[in-house]
Protein backbone atom coordinates (compact mmCIF):
# COMPACT_ATOMS: atom_id res chain seq x y z
CA UNK A 1 0.00 0.00 0.00
CA UNK A 2 2.75 2.42 1.03
CA UNK A 3 4.78 1.42 -2.01
CA UNK A 4 1.84 2.29 -4.22
CA UNK A 5 1.43 5.70 -2.56
CA UNK A 6 5.15 6.40 -3.05
CA UNK A 7 4.91 5.32 -6.68
CA UNK A 8 1.99 7.69 -7.12
CA UNK A 9 3.86 10.60 -5.53
CA UNK A 10 6.83 9.84 -7.74
CA UNK A 11 4.81 9.66 -10.95
CA UNK A 12 2.94 12.86 -10.10
CA UNK A 13 6.32 14.50 -9.67
CA UNK A 14 7.64 12.93 -12.86
CA UNK A 15 4.69 14.23 -14.84
CA UNK A 16 5.37 17.77 -13.67
CA UNK A 17 9.02 17.46 -14.63
CA UNK A 18 8.17 16.23 -18.12
CA UNK A 19 5.64 18.97 -18.62
CA UNK A 20 8.11 21.55 -17.34
CA UNK A 21 10.88 20.47 -19.67
CA UNK A 22 8.53 20.34 -22.67
CA UNK A 23 7.03 23.78 -22.07
CA UNK A 24 10.04 25.58 -23.50
CA UNK A 25 8.38 28.96 -23.79
CA UNK A 26 7.29 28.80 -20.18
CA UNK A 27 10.80 28.02 -19.01
CA UNK A 28 12.24 30.88 -21.00
CA UNK A 29 9.60 33.34 -19.81
CA UNK A 30 9.85 32.33 -16.18
CA UNK A 31 13.62 32.68 -16.17
CA UNK A 32 13.99 35.69 -18.38
CA UNK A 33 11.38 37.80 -16.62
CA UNK A 34 13.11 37.79 -13.21
CA UNK A 35 16.43 38.37 -14.96
CA UNK A 36 14.98 41.46 -16.59
CA UNK A 37 13.96 42.68 -13.16
CA UNK A 38 17.41 41.94 -11.86
CA UNK A 39 19.27 43.66 -14.68
CA UNK A 40 17.00 46.60 -15.41
CA UNK A 41 15.92 47.50 -11.89
CA UNK A 42 19.38 46.58 -10.67
CA UNK A 43 21.13 48.99 -13.01
CA UNK A 44 18.46 51.66 -12.83
CA UNK A 45 18.30 51.98 -9.06
CA UNK A 46 21.99 51.44 -8.56
CA UNK A 47 22.55 55.17 -8.67
CA UNK A 48 19.74 55.95 -6.21
CA UNK A 49 20.23 56.02 -2.49
CA UNK A 50 17.69 54.37 -0.21
CA UNK A 51 17.53 54.91 3.50
CA UNK A 52 18.34 51.55 5.09
CA UNK A 53 20.36 49.93 2.35
CA UNK A 54 23.94 49.05 3.03
CA UNK A 55 26.20 48.34 0.11
CA UNK A 56 25.29 47.75 -3.48
CA UNK A 57 21.61 47.86 -4.58
CA UNK A 58 22.05 44.59 -6.49
CA UNK A 59 22.80 42.86 -3.17
CA UNK A 60 19.54 44.19 -1.90
CA UNK A 61 17.53 43.31 -4.98
CA UNK A 62 18.76 39.76 -5.71
CA UNK A 63 17.00 38.05 -2.75
CA UNK A 64 13.75 39.77 -3.67
CA UNK A 65 13.93 38.54 -7.25
CA UNK A 66 14.78 34.99 -6.16
CA UNK A 67 11.75 35.01 -3.89
CA UNK A 68 9.60 36.37 -6.70
CA UNK A 69 10.69 33.68 -9.15
CA UNK A 70 10.00 30.88 -6.67
CA UNK A 71 6.71 32.35 -5.52
CA UNK A 72 5.19 32.89 -8.96
CA UNK A 73 6.35 29.58 -10.33
CA UNK A 74 4.98 27.63 -7.35
CA UNK A 75 1.72 29.50 -7.32
CA UNK A 76 1.31 28.65 -10.96
CA UNK A 77 1.77 24.96 -10.15
CA UNK A 78 -1.01 25.14 -7.59
CA UNK A 79 -3.32 27.01 -9.90
CA UNK A 80 -2.56 24.72 -12.83
CA UNK A 81 -4.83 22.16 -11.14
CA UNK A 82 -7.44 24.28 -12.89
CA UNK A 83 -5.99 23.17 -16.24
CA UNK A 84 -6.26 19.57 -15.20
CA UNK A 85 -9.82 20.21 -14.19
CA UNK A 86 -10.66 21.82 -17.52
CA UNK A 87 -8.88 19.17 -19.54
CA UNK A 88 -10.52 16.43 -17.51
CA UNK A 89 -7.21 14.91 -16.40
CA UNK A 90 -8.05 15.61 -12.77
CA UNK A 91 -10.73 12.93 -12.94
CA UNK A 92 -8.15 10.35 -13.95
CA UNK A 93 -6.12 11.33 -10.88
CA UNK A 94 -9.05 11.46 -8.49
CA UNK A 95 -10.48 8.09 -9.48
CA UNK A 96 -7.17 6.31 -8.80
CA UNK A 97 -6.84 4.34 -5.55
CA UNK A 98 -4.49 6.94 -4.10
CA UNK A 99 -5.03 9.10 -1.04
CA UNK A 100 -5.71 12.78 -1.67
CA UNK A 101 -2.72 13.53 0.54
CA UNK A 102 -0.30 11.73 -1.78
CA UNK A 103 -1.79 13.47 -4.80
CA UNK A 104 -1.20 16.87 -3.21
CA UNK A 105 2.24 15.89 -1.99
CA UNK A 106 3.28 14.72 -5.46
CA UNK A 107 2.04 17.89 -7.03
CA UNK A 108 3.69 20.08 -4.41
CA UNK A 109 7.03 18.32 -4.75
CA UNK A 110 6.83 18.69 -8.53
CA UNK A 111 6.04 22.38 -8.21
CA UNK A 112 8.76 22.90 -5.63
CA UNK A 113 11.35 21.24 -7.84
CA UNK A 114 10.62 23.40 -10.84
CA UNK A 115 10.47 26.50 -8.67
CA UNK A 116 13.80 25.69 -7.07
CA UNK A 117 15.43 25.16 -10.45
CA UNK A 118 14.28 28.64 -11.43
CA UNK A 119 15.28 30.06 -8.07
CA UNK A 120 18.76 28.60 -8.37
CA UNK A 121 19.25 29.98 -11.85
CA UNK A 122 18.62 33.49 -10.51
CA UNK A 123 20.79 32.60 -7.55
CA UNK A 124 23.77 31.72 -9.73
CA UNK A 125 23.24 34.68 -12.01
CA UNK A 126 23.34 37.02 -9.02
CA UNK A 127 26.52 35.31 -7.80
CA UNK A 128 27.99 35.89 -11.24
CA UNK A 129 26.95 39.53 -11.00
CA UNK A 130 29.03 39.85 -7.86
CA UNK A 131 26.56 39.26 -5.05
CA UNK A 132 28.46 37.63 -2.21
CA UNK A 133 27.18 35.19 0.35
CA UNK A 134 28.67 35.19 3.83
CA UNK A 135 28.60 31.54 4.87
CA UNK A 136 27.80 27.94 3.90
CA UNK A 137 25.33 27.75 6.81
CA UNK A 138 23.58 30.76 5.35
CA UNK A 139 23.36 29.00 2.00
CA UNK A 140 21.77 25.94 3.56
CA UNK A 141 19.31 28.15 5.35
CA UNK A 142 18.55 29.85 2.03
CA UNK A 143 17.68 26.52 0.42
CA UNK A 144 15.40 25.55 3.31
CA UNK A 145 13.65 28.91 3.11
CA UNK A 146 13.27 28.54 -0.65
CA UNK A 147 11.59 25.14 -0.20
CA UNK A 148 9.18 26.51 2.39
CA UNK A 149 8.31 29.52 0.23
CA UNK A 150 7.59 27.18 -2.64
CA UNK A 151 5.32 24.92 -0.54
CA UNK A 152 3.45 27.93 0.79
CA UNK A 153 2.83 29.28 -2.69
CA UNK A 154 1.68 25.89 -4.03
CA UNK A 155 -0.76 25.72 -1.13
CA UNK A 156 -2.05 29.19 -1.94
CA UNK A 157 -2.42 28.22 -5.59
CA UNK A 158 -4.39 25.13 -4.59
CA UNK A 159 -6.77 27.26 -2.57
CA UNK A 160 -7.40 29.48 -5.60
CA UNK A 161 -7.75 26.48 -7.92
CA UNK A 162 -10.27 24.77 -5.63
CA UNK A 163 -12.38 27.88 -5.19
CA UNK A 164 -12.40 29.12 -8.77
CA UNK A 165 -13.70 27.64 -11.95
CA UNK A 166 -11.56 29.54 -14.47
CA UNK A 167 -8.42 31.59 -14.86
CA UNK A 168 -10.00 35.03 -14.76
CA UNK A 169 -10.21 34.95 -10.99
CA UNK A 170 -6.54 34.05 -10.85
CA UNK A 171 -5.61 37.10 -12.93
CA UNK A 172 -7.59 39.34 -10.60
CA UNK A 173 -5.91 37.89 -7.53
CA UNK A 174 -2.49 38.25 -9.14
CA UNK A 175 -3.03 41.88 -10.09
CA UNK A 176 -4.97 43.13 -7.09
CA UNK A 177 -3.47 41.11 -4.26
CA UNK A 178 -0.14 39.54 -5.09
CA UNK A 179 1.44 42.45 -6.98
CA UNK A 180 0.78 45.08 -4.25
CA UNK A 181 1.89 42.66 -1.57
CA UNK A 182 5.00 42.02 -3.55
CA UNK A 183 5.80 45.72 -3.81
CA UNK A 184 5.38 45.91 -0.04
CA UNK A 185 7.58 42.91 0.66
CA UNK A 186 10.83 44.89 0.68
CA UNK A 187 11.85 43.11 -2.53
CA UNK A 188 12.48 46.38 -4.35
CA UNK A 189 12.88 48.94 -1.58
CA UNK A 190 13.43 48.68 2.17
CA UNK A 191 10.58 49.00 4.63
CA UNK A 192 12.16 51.92 6.45
CA UNK A 193 11.19 54.79 8.74
CA UNK A 194 10.42 57.03 5.77
CA UNK A 195 7.33 55.00 4.77
CA UNK A 196 3.91 56.09 6.08
CA UNK A 197 2.94 54.14 9.22
CA UNK A 198 -0.07 52.43 7.64
CA UNK A 199 2.02 51.11 4.78
CA UNK A 200 4.57 49.86 7.26
CA UNK A 201 1.84 48.09 9.22
CA UNK A 202 0.62 46.36 6.07
CA UNK A 203 4.19 45.41 5.22
CA UNK A 204 4.73 43.73 8.56
CA UNK A 205 1.43 41.83 8.19
CA UNK A 206 2.46 40.77 4.70
CA UNK A 207 3.60 37.12 4.49
CA UNK A 208 5.75 37.96 1.47
CA UNK A 209 7.77 40.37 3.57
CA UNK A 210 9.04 37.54 5.78
CA UNK A 211 9.90 35.46 2.74
CA UNK A 212 11.99 38.19 1.14
CA UNK A 213 13.50 39.16 4.50
CA UNK A 214 14.30 35.51 5.22
CA UNK A 215 16.08 34.95 1.92
CA UNK A 216 17.89 38.26 2.31
CA UNK A 217 19.07 37.42 5.82
CA UNK A 218 20.28 33.95 4.96
CA UNK A 219 21.63 34.57 1.47
CA UNK A 220 23.36 37.96 1.66
CA UNK A 221 23.29 38.44 5.42
CA UNK A 222 22.74 42.18 5.05
CA UNK A 223 19.83 44.64 5.13
CA UNK A 224 17.48 42.12 6.76
CA UNK A 225 15.20 43.36 9.55
CA UNK A 226 14.67 40.08 11.42
CA UNK A 227 17.15 37.27 12.01
CA UNK A 228 16.69 34.69 9.23
CA UNK A 229 15.75 31.97 11.70
CA UNK A 230 12.86 34.07 12.99
CA UNK A 231 11.70 34.66 9.41
CA UNK A 232 11.99 30.95 8.74
CA UNK A 233 9.82 30.15 11.74
CA UNK A 234 7.16 32.61 10.63
CA UNK A 235 7.25 31.24 7.07
CA UNK A 236 6.97 27.73 8.47
CA UNK A 237 3.76 28.63 10.31
CA UNK A 238 2.33 30.34 7.21
CA UNK A 239 3.36 27.33 5.14
CA UNK A 240 1.56 24.88 7.43
CA UNK A 241 -1.53 27.05 7.29
CA UNK A 242 -1.53 27.41 3.49
CA UNK A 243 -0.76 23.76 2.80
CA UNK A 244 -3.38 22.66 5.31
CA UNK A 245 -6.05 24.91 3.89
CA UNK A 246 -5.07 24.09 0.28
CA UNK A 247 -5.21 20.34 0.94
CA UNK A 248 -8.52 20.70 2.73
CA UNK A 249 -10.14 22.62 -0.13
CA UNK A 250 -8.65 20.33 -2.74
CA UNK A 251 -9.88 17.17 -1.01
CA UNK A 252 -13.35 18.71 -0.71
CA UNK A 253 -13.64 19.63 -4.35
CA UNK A 254 -15.50 17.12 -6.52
CA UNK A 255 -14.37 16.39 -10.03
CA UNK B 1 -23.14 -13.30 -9.73
CA UNK B 2 -23.81 -9.57 -9.41
CA UNK B 3 -20.83 -7.27 -9.83
CA UNK B 4 -22.69 -4.02 -9.25
CA UNK B 5 -25.71 -3.71 -7.03
CA UNK B 6 -27.42 -0.42 -6.22
CA UNK B 7 -30.27 0.21 -3.84
CA UNK B 8 -32.39 3.38 -4.03
CA UNK B 9 -29.36 5.34 -5.25
CA UNK B 10 -30.20 9.06 -5.32
CA UNK B 11 -28.26 12.22 -6.14
CA UNK B 12 -29.61 15.72 -5.72
CA UNK B 13 -27.91 18.97 -6.76
CA UNK B 14 -29.66 21.55 -4.62
CA UNK B 15 -33.32 21.11 -5.58
CA UNK B 16 -32.60 19.26 -8.82
CA UNK B 17 -32.80 15.46 -8.61
CA UNK B 18 -30.36 14.05 -11.14
CA UNK B 19 -30.68 10.42 -10.11
CA UNK B 20 -33.90 9.36 -8.47
CA UNK B 21 -34.06 6.21 -6.37
CA UNK B 22 -32.55 3.76 -8.81
CA UNK B 23 -31.98 0.10 -8.00
CA UNK B 24 -30.37 -2.28 -10.44
CA UNK B 25 -27.67 -4.87 -10.72
CA UNK B 26 -25.03 -5.77 -13.28
CA UNK B 27 -23.94 -9.38 -13.72
CA UNK B 28 -20.43 -10.68 -14.02
CA UNK B 29 -19.10 -10.74 -17.56
CA UNK B 30 -21.94 -8.93 -19.25
CA UNK B 31 -22.04 -5.67 -21.19
CA UNK B 32 -24.67 -3.57 -19.51
CA UNK B 33 -25.84 -0.27 -20.94
CA UNK B 34 -27.68 2.73 -19.67
CA UNK B 35 -29.67 4.24 -22.49
CA UNK B 36 -31.26 7.65 -22.23
CA UNK B 37 -31.23 11.25 -23.44
CA UNK B 38 -28.72 13.86 -22.32
CA UNK B 39 -29.35 14.91 -18.74
CA UNK B 40 -31.09 11.65 -17.83
CA UNK B 41 -28.66 11.00 -14.99
CA UNK B 42 -26.33 8.53 -16.70
CA UNK B 43 -23.08 10.33 -16.01
CA UNK B 44 -24.13 11.17 -12.46
CA UNK B 45 -24.75 7.47 -11.83
CA UNK B 46 -21.30 6.58 -13.18
CA UNK B 47 -19.68 9.28 -11.05
CA UNK B 48 -21.33 7.90 -7.95
CA UNK B 49 -20.37 4.32 -8.76
CA UNK B 50 -16.78 5.37 -9.40
CA UNK B 51 -16.60 7.28 -6.08
CA UNK B 52 -16.24 10.72 -7.66
CA UNK B 53 -19.58 11.93 -6.27
CA UNK B 54 -21.23 11.13 -2.98
CA UNK B 55 -24.80 9.83 -3.24
CA UNK B 56 -27.43 11.95 -1.49
CA UNK B 57 -29.25 8.81 -0.42
CA UNK B 58 -29.25 5.08 -1.04
CA UNK B 59 -26.29 2.78 -1.42
CA UNK B 60 -24.34 0.74 -3.92
CA UNK B 61 -21.79 -2.02 -3.79
CA UNK B 62 -19.24 -3.08 -6.37
CA UNK B 63 -18.02 -6.66 -5.91
CA UNK B 64 -19.36 -6.39 -2.37
CA UNK B 65 -17.42 -3.21 -1.52
CA UNK B 66 -19.44 -0.21 -0.45
CA UNK B 67 -18.92 2.87 -2.66
CA UNK B 68 -18.93 5.21 0.33
CA UNK B 69 -17.17 3.27 3.06
CA UNK B 70 -14.69 1.28 0.98
CA UNK B 71 -13.75 3.78 -1.69
CA UNK B 72 -10.15 2.62 -2.09
CA UNK B 73 -11.19 -1.03 -2.55
CA UNK B 74 -13.71 0.07 -5.14
CA UNK B 75 -11.20 2.31 -6.94
CA UNK B 76 -8.59 -0.43 -7.12
CA UNK B 77 -10.96 -2.67 -9.06
CA UNK B 78 -12.59 -0.32 -11.55
CA UNK B 79 -11.50 1.25 -14.80
CA UNK B 80 -13.19 4.40 -16.03
CA UNK B 81 -13.37 6.09 -19.41
CA UNK B 82 -14.97 9.46 -18.85
CA UNK B 83 -17.25 11.28 -21.23
CA UNK B 84 -14.77 14.11 -21.72
CA UNK B 85 -11.22 13.05 -22.54
CA UNK B 86 -9.09 12.77 -19.40
CA UNK B 87 -5.62 12.48 -20.91
CA UNK B 88 -2.55 14.59 -20.33
CA UNK B 89 -2.07 15.96 -23.83
CA UNK B 90 1.48 17.10 -23.10
CA UNK B 91 2.57 13.50 -22.53
CA UNK B 92 2.91 10.71 -25.08
CA UNK B 93 0.47 7.81 -25.23
CA UNK B 94 2.96 5.54 -23.53
CA UNK B 95 3.63 8.09 -20.79
CA UNK B 96 -0.07 8.43 -20.10
CA UNK B 97 -0.30 4.68 -19.67
CA UNK B 98 2.81 4.60 -17.52
CA UNK B 99 1.33 7.27 -15.28
CA UNK B 100 -1.78 5.18 -14.90
CA UNK B 101 0.14 1.96 -14.26
CA UNK B 102 2.13 3.52 -11.43
CA UNK B 103 -0.96 5.11 -9.90
CA UNK B 104 -2.45 1.63 -9.72
CA UNK B 105 0.70 0.06 -8.32
CA UNK B 106 1.72 -2.22 -11.19
CA UNK B 107 5.22 -3.67 -10.76
CA UNK B 108 7.95 -2.69 -13.18
CA UNK B 109 7.86 -5.84 -15.32
CA UNK B 110 4.10 -5.97 -15.30
CA UNK B 111 3.98 -2.37 -16.36
CA UNK B 112 6.02 -2.81 -19.53
CA UNK B 113 4.24 -5.98 -20.55
CA UNK B 114 0.81 -4.58 -19.84
CA UNK B 115 1.38 -1.30 -21.66
CA UNK B 116 2.35 -3.27 -24.75
CA UNK B 117 -0.62 -5.60 -24.41
CA UNK B 118 -3.26 -2.90 -24.13
CA UNK B 119 -1.63 -0.78 -26.84
CA UNK B 120 -1.77 -3.67 -29.27
CA UNK B 121 -5.35 -4.39 -28.26
CA UNK B 122 -6.33 -0.93 -29.55
CA UNK B 123 -3.73 -0.85 -32.36
CA UNK B 124 -1.76 2.10 -31.06
CA UNK B 125 1.67 0.48 -30.67
CA UNK B 126 3.22 2.53 -33.47
CA UNK B 127 1.81 5.77 -32.06
CA UNK B 128 2.93 5.25 -28.49
CA UNK B 129 5.70 7.84 -28.56
CA UNK B 130 3.59 10.56 -30.12
CA UNK B 131 2.34 13.37 -27.86
CA UNK B 132 -1.35 12.91 -27.17
CA UNK B 133 -2.11 16.44 -28.36
CA UNK B 134 -1.30 15.19 -31.86
CA UNK B 135 -3.75 12.28 -31.61
CA UNK B 136 -7.10 12.30 -33.43
CA UNK B 137 -10.33 12.07 -31.45
CA UNK B 138 -10.66 8.38 -32.20
CA UNK B 139 -7.06 7.65 -31.18
CA UNK B 140 -7.56 9.48 -27.89
CA UNK B 141 -10.65 7.43 -27.21
CA UNK B 142 -8.81 4.19 -27.97
CA UNK B 143 -5.95 5.20 -25.72
CA UNK B 144 -8.38 5.92 -22.91
CA UNK B 145 -10.06 2.57 -23.33
CA UNK B 146 -6.65 0.90 -23.27
CA UNK B 147 -5.79 2.84 -20.14
CA UNK B 148 -9.04 1.82 -18.46
CA UNK B 149 -8.01 -1.80 -18.93
CA UNK B 150 -4.40 -1.46 -17.73
CA UNK B 151 -4.87 -2.58 -14.15
CA UNK B 152 -7.13 -5.57 -14.88
CA UNK B 153 -10.30 -3.95 -13.55
CA UNK B 154 -13.18 -6.23 -12.67
CA UNK B 155 -15.53 -3.75 -14.25
CA UNK B 156 -14.89 -1.04 -16.82
CA UNK B 157 -17.12 2.04 -16.95
CA UNK B 158 -17.52 3.72 -20.32
CA UNK B 159 -19.39 7.00 -20.37
CA UNK B 160 -20.63 7.68 -23.91
CA UNK B 161 -17.66 5.88 -25.47
CA UNK B 162 -18.29 7.01 -29.05
CA UNK B 163 -19.69 10.50 -28.52
CA UNK B 164 -18.60 12.80 -31.33
CA UNK B 165 -16.76 10.17 -33.37
CA UNK B 166 -17.29 9.38 -37.03
CA UNK B 167 -19.11 6.23 -38.11
CA UNK B 168 -15.99 4.30 -39.02
CA UNK B 169 -14.22 5.04 -35.75
CA UNK B 170 -17.34 4.18 -33.78
CA UNK B 171 -17.47 0.79 -35.41
CA UNK B 172 -13.81 0.20 -34.54
CA UNK B 173 -14.34 1.24 -30.92
CA UNK B 174 -17.32 -1.08 -30.66
CA UNK B 175 -15.13 -3.93 -31.81
CA UNK B 176 -12.48 -3.11 -29.21
CA UNK B 177 -15.13 -3.08 -26.51
CA UNK B 178 -16.47 -6.45 -27.62
CA UNK B 179 -12.95 -7.81 -27.82
CA UNK B 180 -11.94 -6.83 -24.32
CA UNK B 181 -15.21 -8.07 -22.91
CA UNK B 182 -14.44 -11.45 -24.45
CA UNK B 183 -10.65 -11.65 -24.13
CA UNK B 184 -10.20 -10.08 -20.72
CA UNK B 185 -13.53 -11.14 -19.24
CA UNK B 186 -14.11 -7.56 -18.19
CA UNK B 187 -17.61 -6.68 -17.12
CA UNK B 188 -18.62 -3.49 -18.89
CA UNK B 189 -21.00 -0.78 -17.80
CA UNK B 190 -21.60 1.81 -20.47
CA UNK B 191 -23.90 4.72 -21.07
CA UNK B 192 -25.07 5.92 -24.43
CA UNK B 193 -27.83 7.78 -26.15
CA UNK B 194 -27.35 5.88 -29.40
CA UNK B 195 -29.76 3.04 -29.92
CA UNK B 196 -27.52 1.31 -32.46
CA UNK B 197 -24.67 1.37 -29.98
CA UNK B 198 -26.72 -0.17 -27.20
CA UNK B 199 -28.11 -2.64 -29.70
CA UNK B 200 -24.75 -3.74 -31.04
CA UNK B 201 -22.88 -3.91 -27.76
CA UNK B 202 -25.15 -4.58 -24.83
CA UNK B 203 -26.42 -7.82 -23.44
CA UNK B 204 -28.87 -5.94 -21.27
CA UNK B 205 -30.04 -2.34 -21.37
CA UNK B 206 -31.63 -0.09 -18.80
CA UNK B 207 -33.67 2.80 -20.14
CA UNK B 208 -33.19 5.84 -17.95
CA UNK B 209 -35.08 9.11 -18.15
CA UNK B 210 -35.24 12.05 -15.76
CA UNK B 211 -33.24 10.15 -13.19
CA UNK B 212 -35.47 7.08 -13.14
CA UNK B 213 -35.01 3.63 -14.62
CA UNK B 214 -38.05 2.80 -16.72
CA UNK B 215 -37.14 -0.75 -17.65
CA UNK B 216 -34.19 -3.12 -17.73
CA UNK B 217 -34.17 -5.93 -20.24
CA UNK B 218 -32.18 -7.55 -23.02
CA UNK B 219 -31.97 -5.51 -26.22
CA UNK B 220 -33.94 -8.18 -28.05
CA UNK B 221 -36.84 -8.08 -25.64
CA UNK B 222 -36.85 -4.30 -25.63
CA UNK B 223 -37.26 -4.09 -29.37
CA UNK B 224 -39.76 -6.90 -29.49
CA UNK B 225 -41.91 -4.91 -27.14
CA UNK B 226 -42.21 -2.31 -29.89
CA UNK B 227 -42.44 -4.70 -32.82
CA UNK B 228 -39.97 -5.77 -35.47
CA UNK B 229 -40.88 -2.90 -37.77
CA UNK B 230 -42.49 0.44 -37.15
CA UNK B 231 -45.02 1.99 -39.51
CA UNK B 232 -45.47 5.73 -39.18
CA UNK B 233 -48.39 7.41 -40.88
CA UNK B 234 -50.27 10.67 -40.87
CA UNK B 235 -53.87 11.10 -42.01
CA UNK B 236 -57.00 13.19 -41.57
CA UNK B 237 -58.93 11.41 -38.85
CA UNK B 238 -56.21 9.98 -36.66
CA UNK B 239 -58.39 8.90 -33.74
CA UNK B 240 -60.88 7.05 -35.86
CA UNK B 241 -58.19 5.11 -37.69
CA UNK B 242 -56.40 4.33 -34.47
CA UNK B 243 -59.54 2.89 -32.88
CA UNK B 244 -60.08 0.70 -35.90
CA UNK B 245 -56.48 -0.49 -36.10
CA UNK B 246 -56.36 -1.37 -32.42
CA UNK B 247 -58.74 -4.22 -33.20
CA UNK B 248 -56.18 -5.87 -35.52
CA UNK B 249 -54.19 -8.48 -33.65
CA UNK B 250 -51.19 -8.36 -36.05
CA UNK B 251 -50.47 -4.88 -34.76
CA UNK B 252 -48.48 -5.23 -31.60
CA UNK B 253 -48.70 -1.66 -30.61
CA UNK B 254 -50.33 1.57 -31.63
CA UNK B 255 -49.31 4.94 -30.37
CA UNK B 256 -50.31 8.45 -31.29
CA UNK B 257 -48.15 11.50 -30.80
CA UNK B 258 -48.23 14.89 -32.43
CA UNK B 259 -50.05 14.32 -35.71
CA UNK B 260 -48.61 10.89 -36.31
CA UNK B 261 -49.58 7.33 -35.63
CA UNK B 262 -46.96 4.65 -35.07
CA UNK B 263 -47.70 0.95 -35.37
CA UNK B 264 -45.45 -1.85 -34.24
CA UNK B 265 -45.69 -4.79 -36.65
CA UNK B 266 -43.85 -7.77 -38.17
CA UNK B 267 -42.80 -7.56 -41.85
CA UNK B 268 -43.77 -3.92 -42.19
CA UNK B 269 -43.44 -3.74 -46.01
CA UNK B 270 -46.26 -6.24 -46.42
CA UNK B 271 -48.49 -4.48 -43.93
CA UNK B 272 -48.52 -1.07 -45.61
CA UNK B 273 -51.11 -2.08 -48.27
CA UNK B 274 -53.24 -3.67 -45.56
CA UNK B 275 -53.24 -0.48 -43.52
CA UNK B 276 -54.10 1.62 -46.57
CA UNK B 277 -56.94 -0.74 -47.42
CA UNK B 278 -58.38 -0.43 -43.93
CA UNK B 279 -58.14 3.33 -44.11
CA UNK B 280 -59.94 3.39 -47.47
CA UNK B 281 -62.84 1.37 -46.15
CA UNK B 282 -63.19 4.04 -43.45
CA UNK B 283 -62.92 6.76 -46.12
CA UNK B 284 -59.84 8.13 -44.42
CA UNK B 285 -57.17 9.63 -46.63
CA UNK B 286 -53.60 8.79 -45.68
CA UNK B 287 -51.20 11.68 -46.24
CA UNK B 288 -47.96 9.83 -45.75
CA UNK B 289 -46.80 6.43 -44.63
CA UNK B 290 -43.40 4.89 -44.03
CA UNK B 291 -41.84 1.79 -42.55
CA UNK B 292 -38.57 1.44 -40.69
CA UNK B 293 -36.75 -0.53 -38.02
CA UNK B 294 -37.47 0.44 -34.42
CA UNK B 295 -35.10 3.05 -33.01
CA UNK B 296 -34.37 4.38 -29.59
CA UNK B 297 -37.15 6.89 -30.19
CA UNK B 298 -39.69 4.13 -30.60
CA UNK B 299 -38.60 2.23 -27.54
CA UNK B 300 -38.38 5.50 -25.73
CA UNK B 301 -41.85 6.66 -26.78
CA UNK B 302 -43.11 3.27 -25.78
CA UNK B 303 -41.95 3.69 -22.22
CA UNK B 304 -42.24 7.43 -21.71
CA UNK B 305 -44.92 8.58 -24.15
CA UNK B 306 -42.52 11.23 -25.42
CA UNK B 307 -39.85 11.41 -28.07
CA UNK B 308 -36.19 11.94 -27.26
CA UNK B 309 -36.51 15.16 -29.22
CA UNK B 310 -39.11 16.53 -26.81
CA UNK B 311 -36.43 16.44 -24.18
CA UNK B 312 -34.10 18.74 -25.98
CA UNK B 313 -33.89 22.05 -24.21
CA UNK B 314 -36.00 24.83 -25.68
CA UNK B 315 -33.27 27.34 -25.07
CA UNK B 316 -29.88 25.66 -25.25
CA UNK B 317 -27.99 28.66 -23.88
CA UNK B 318 -30.18 28.79 -20.81
CA UNK B 319 -29.74 25.10 -20.21
CA UNK B 320 -26.02 25.50 -20.58
CA UNK B 321 -25.96 28.31 -18.06
CA UNK B 322 -27.85 26.08 -15.64
CA UNK B 323 -25.42 23.27 -16.27
CA UNK B 324 -22.41 25.41 -15.48
CA UNK B 325 -24.11 26.80 -12.46
CA UNK B 326 -24.69 23.31 -11.21
CA UNK B 327 -21.10 22.27 -11.77
CA UNK B 328 -19.93 25.05 -9.60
Amino acid sequence: MIVQELQAIYVMWLRQMKRFIRAKSRIVASIVQPLFFLFILGSGFRVATFAGIEGDYLHFLAPGIITMAIMFSSMFTGVSVLWDKQFGFLQEVLVAPISRFSIILGRTLGGATTALIQGFIIFFVSLALGVQFPSIAGLLLTVVTMVLISFTAVGFGLIIASKMSDFHGFQVIMNLLIMPLFFLSSAFFPISESLPTWLKTIAFLNPLFYMVDGIRGSFTGANNIFPPVVDLLIIFVICLFMMGLGSYFFSKSEA
Amino acid sequence: MDIIRTKNLTKKFNDFTAVDNISFSVRKGEIFGFLGPNGAGKTTTIKMLTTLLYPTAGSATLFGFDIIKQRDKVRQNIGVVFQEPALDTELTGQENLDFHARMYGLSKNNRKQRINDVLSLVDLVDKKDVLVKNYSGGMKRRLEIARGLMHFPTVLFLDEPTLGLDAQTRRAIWNYIKKMNKEEQTTIFLTTHYMDEADYLCDRVGIIDQGKILIIDSTKNLKNSVGNDVITLSCSELDKLMKRLEKEDWIKKTKQHDSQLTLGVEKGEEKIPVVIEIAQTLKIKIKSISVRKPTLDDVFIHFTGRTMRDQEPENPMKEMAKFYHRRR
